[in-house]
């Protein structure tokens, strides 16, 4: 579990290096804006090329790191997190970001997402809601908003959404920011700041899905006669739970921004903690002869 | 015959080479310790040792018993009936007299038994366990330390070596304080010095093992430390019983070596994170048993998929769903071998008894990083909890040191070769064409690229296959212990082992040409098999699983499978508890007989 991190200064990387397969998403997809906004922040910050590390569960969004030519791995659908919690923790060196959407992050995965916030894992989230599912052409997700209709809700939707916001808060995540997939700059913004925020690092982005939910983000998309309305970092106390709340109340259309982020010991940090104090306390002893020395004690 | 008695010289004829004692009490009385210490004590002197142990799934309390089987020779099953019962309790009295054998003895708690049945010849003792104890260590109300009390009457009883065992003893509770060495030895003198009037002392025989450095421990200690010998430096579980004792040792040990063991939400995210750290390029585990084994189901196709290496535990225990949680039962070797959607081949490795429990990890880490594929380990609750004393494993030979393998990846560098095994490359390591590999459980081309070509998959999916194919290969015929021929072989996976081996032992010695074998690679199965059964005209396969619909256990299918041979026939036993060696006998008496 040692740190590998290589000294050497990374050269800085081209668009065209880091790009591979072209998506295949459709047309006009909120994702394509995300994908060229994460490529911009890879540059940016000068990681170098090996070290990225891009996972995903299953889904429309999910396809992500196909479309990056970086170390990737497509895993199964809501289990993104939790792979990625055991790459994070194995391989302190890499950066480790995630991509998916709301059924494979709130639904299927809903669970973990929970537990890799409250654990601090240190990793970059991207959440790619686009309230609906796409990839299985058209069912109600758990962020489709009441009475919208799908094809497993063809009456329009009747289950209360979850609210993305709150339920980040209430995970116990130490950056949580609210971003939209048309807001080019504002996703550079939050993405680079959620990649350099150490632990776990989370960014709601709403991303349309032009195929079967055209038109679900308009109203905070200025473009498109909408409000993109932003918070107020001068006056919001951004180490408030309750503050994160009560921002989190209202997402028709609501404010997009930093909704939370504090510092607390990461999960790597806290197990890293253990292993340099374990091994202190064993001295030169070789791990061989720590065994011999347990089987000893076995007599 | 009073403690002043002279004792016999130590290889005197009459001296006994196997003792059976069954301790029952509750599950707070600490008669596990009881038999810990015993197990503990065998090892340090040459005898072999197996126990046994039931224990009620709840938190404290409940009816619970301790069996040991002390030996001076080889001891393979933990005692099919005890010479020496010791109830604590009226219903631990009345619950085990049935399994105390014709003539044996019987100590009981004269504080708690009241009614005594005298039957089949037992000699029943009384002692006040619970007052005697609490006399000894003075003034105090309460009882705990009957069971070392019991510990000391049976070290004079069968004059076992009092020196070693008050050391370990004191090994034991001198970690704790003062106070609870002190009472403790208390105890344990006023157990050994008890009166016992009705029958002779029974020493035992010398043990007959010489070899060097013997340890005594359970099975799931001796899988973990397996693992770690093995360059495990991951891990990840959520507790199930009986795998949990697994996973609070490696939590506890692994940082120790520079790894981390992590609990987790669930056993999605457990396999999930041990899946992440074999993609990170480490040697990594995840374990449970049964039902969380259903779980992980998924992400284990997709570990064969993406053809990452993964070693997965499962303790099996009573099933299907909650079943019986503490109790053994096999029948979790058809979901090790197929329980996945779609083809997705894996191996499974049994392990025969507690120290092959080391030997079987080490093996599991062996195959995983060779094969890069999923390798279970399929131990059972029987294994897993009970001891035994055996030779240190030699680490000069079998330790192997954990590698991360960041090199830079050349321009013939592909996730998935057709001619070759799978090597990754994990995150970090460079490329040297700047071009970087996605590993992914679509179907996908040799560079990892999604591919629904139909040739391809058939390509694909026989690659996979075929590293499995090429491992059958190269793997020994077991070994028979037995006849080498003749009209009976006894067909065994896991901890069936000793049984079976005993019972070929009582076979052979009344006159049958009986052999046996325990198949450790359960899947794939080994070649030679079919050949080695011909020479038979019975193949008997003991399981303890159901034998379904079709008449026959989980391995006796596969083996009609694989051999065809219409000689196979099982004996199944679904009960929570191991075979007895006399229903081997019985059914192989049987089969013979009606040839």
């Amino acid at each position: 579990m040692s740190d590998t991190t290589s000294a050497a200064p990374a050269e800085k990387l081209t668009k065209k290096q880091l790009k591979a397969d072209h998506p295949t998403w459709c047309p006009a997809c909120g994702d394509f804006a995300v994908l060229a906004s994460f490529f911009n922040v890879v540059q940016k910050l000068g990681i170098p090329h090996e070290k990225i590390c891009v996972v995903a569960g299953i889904g429309c969004s999910s396809r992500f790191p196909y479309f990056v030519n970086a170390h990737g791995i497509h895993f199964i659908h809501g289990r993104a997190l939790p792979l990625a919690t055991g790459i994070s923790l194995s391989r302190p060196d890499l950066h480790v970001f995630v991509f998916g959407g709301d059924g494979d992050g709130f639904s299927i995965g809903g669970n973990h997402l929970n537990h890799a916030a409250r654990k601090n894992v240190n990793l970059s989230y991207v959440v790619m809601d686009n309230y609906v599912y796409g990839l299985t052409k058209n069912q109600t997700s758990p962020t489709t908003p009441l009475g919208q209709r799908s094809k497993t809700d063809p009456r329009g939707a009747i289950d209360r959404p979850i609210n993305p916001m709150a339920q980040l808060v209430s995970s116990g995540a130490t950056f949580i920011a609210r971003t939209h997939a048309a807001q080019v700059k504002h996703m550079n913004e939050m993405f680079e700041r959620a990649i350099v925020h150490p632990g776990f690092a989370v960014v709601e982005t709403l991303s349309e899905c032009t195929m079967f939910n055209p038109g679900s983000f308009d109203d905070s998309n200025p473009r498109k006669g909408g409000v993109f309305d932003l918070v107020d970092e001068e006056t919001q106390d951004l180490e408030s739970i309750a503050a994160a709340m009560d921002l989190s109340q209202d997402l028709n259309p609501g404010k997009f921004g930093v909704y939370y982020e504090t510092k607390r010991p990461t999960k790597n940090e806290l197990e890293r903690e253990w292993l340099t104090d374990a091994q202190s306390k064993i001295g030169d002893l070789s791990q061989r002869d720590l065994l011999r020395q347990r089987f000893a004690s076995m007599r | 015959m009073s403690q002043t008695a002279t004792q016999k010289p130590a290889d005197s004829a009459s001296d006994i080479r196997n003792a059976v004692i069954r301790l029952a009490g509750n599950s707070q009385d600490g008669i596990q310790s009881i038999g810990a210490f015993l197990g503990q004590l065998a090892g340090s002197t040459a005898q072999e040792v197996m126990t046994y142990m039931t224990i009620p799934s709840t938190i404290s309390g409940g009816p619970s018993i301790f069996q040991v089987h002390l030996g001076s020779g080889e001891v393979l099953h933990p005692g099919d009936r005890a010479d020496t019962l010791v109830a604590f309790y009226q219903h631990s009295y009345d619950g085990h007299l049935s399994t105390l054998k014709d003539g044996g003895i019987c100590f009981y708690d004269s504080d708690s038994v009241e009614e005594i049945k005298n039957e089949r010849g037992i000699i029943h003792i009384g002692v006040p366990f619970t007052s005697a104890t609490i006399e000894a260590i003075g003034g105090s109300a309460k009882s705990r330390g009957k069971n070392i009390f019991v510990l000391g009457l049976l070290c004079a009883v069968y004059q076992l070596d009092r020196e070693k065992l008050t050391k370990i003893i004191s090994r034991k509770f001198g970690k704790k304080s003062e106070d609870i060495l002190r009472n403790a030895m208390l105890a344990f003198d006023a157990g050994y010095a008890w009166p016992v009037h009705d029958i002779e002392h029974m020493p035992m025989a010398p043990g007959e093992n010489d070899a060097e450095n013997r340890i005594s421990t359970d099975g799931n200690t001796m899988i973990a430390l397996g693992l770690i010998a093995g360059g495990v430096r991951f891990g990840a579980g959520y507790p199930i019983t009986p795998w949990t004792t697994i996973m609070e040792f490696l939590r506890s040990e692994l940082p120790k070596y520079d790894g981390m063991f992590i609990q987790c939400e669930d056993e999605l995210a457990a396999v999930s994170l041990a899946l992440g750290a074999a993609y990170s390029g480490h040697l990594a585990i995840t374990g449970s048993s049964g039902p969380g084994l259903a779980l992980k189901a998924e992400a284990l196709g997709y570990a064969s998929m993406a053809e990452l290496p993964i070693i997965v535990v499962n303790i099996q225990r009573g099933g299907p769903s909650t079943g019986l949680p503490t109790s053994v039962e096999q029948s979790d070797l058809m979901q090790a071998i197929y329980g996945s959607h779609g083809d997705a081949p894996r191996i499974v490795l049994a392990p025969k008894n507690v120290e092959d429990c080391f030997y079987t990890a080490l093996e599991a880490c062996q195959l995983a990083k060779k094969y890069s594929t999923p390798v279970f380990i399929l131990s059972d609750q029987a294994i897993a909890t009970r001891l035994e004393a055996f030779e240190e494993p030699d680490l000069e030979k079998h330790w192997q040191e954990p590698e991360l393998d960041l090199s830079e990846r050349g321009a013939d560098f592909k996730p998935y070769p057709l001619d070759k095994i799978t090597r990754h490359s994990p995150p970090g390591s460079r490329s040297s064409e700047g071009k970087y590999p996605v590993v992914t459980g679509l179907e996908h081309d040799e560079w990892g690229h999604p591919s629904g070509n139909p040739a391809n998959h058939q390509k694909m999916t026989d690659k996979r296959r075929n590293k499995l194919v090429a491992l059958a290969e190269s793997l020994p015929t077991p070994e028979v212990h037995g006849a080498e021929n003749g009209s009976l072989l006894i067909v065994g996976w896991g901890s069936t082992y000793g049984p079976i081996k005993e019972a070929t032992d009582r076979l052979m010695s009344n006159g049958h040409a009986v052999g046996s074998i325990n198949i450790r690679h359960v899947h794939p199965l080994p070649n030679g098999l079919g050949e080695l059964f011909d020479k038979y005209d019975h193949i008997l396969v003991p399981e303890m699983n159901d034998s379904g619909m079709y008449g026959y256990g989980q391995l006796a299918t596969l083996l009609r499978a694989k051999t065809c041979n219409p000689a196979i026939k099982s004996i199944n036993k679904v009960q929570g508890i191991s075979f007895r060696v006399l229903e081997i006998t019985n059914e192989a008496e049987a089969l013979i007989a009606g040839n």
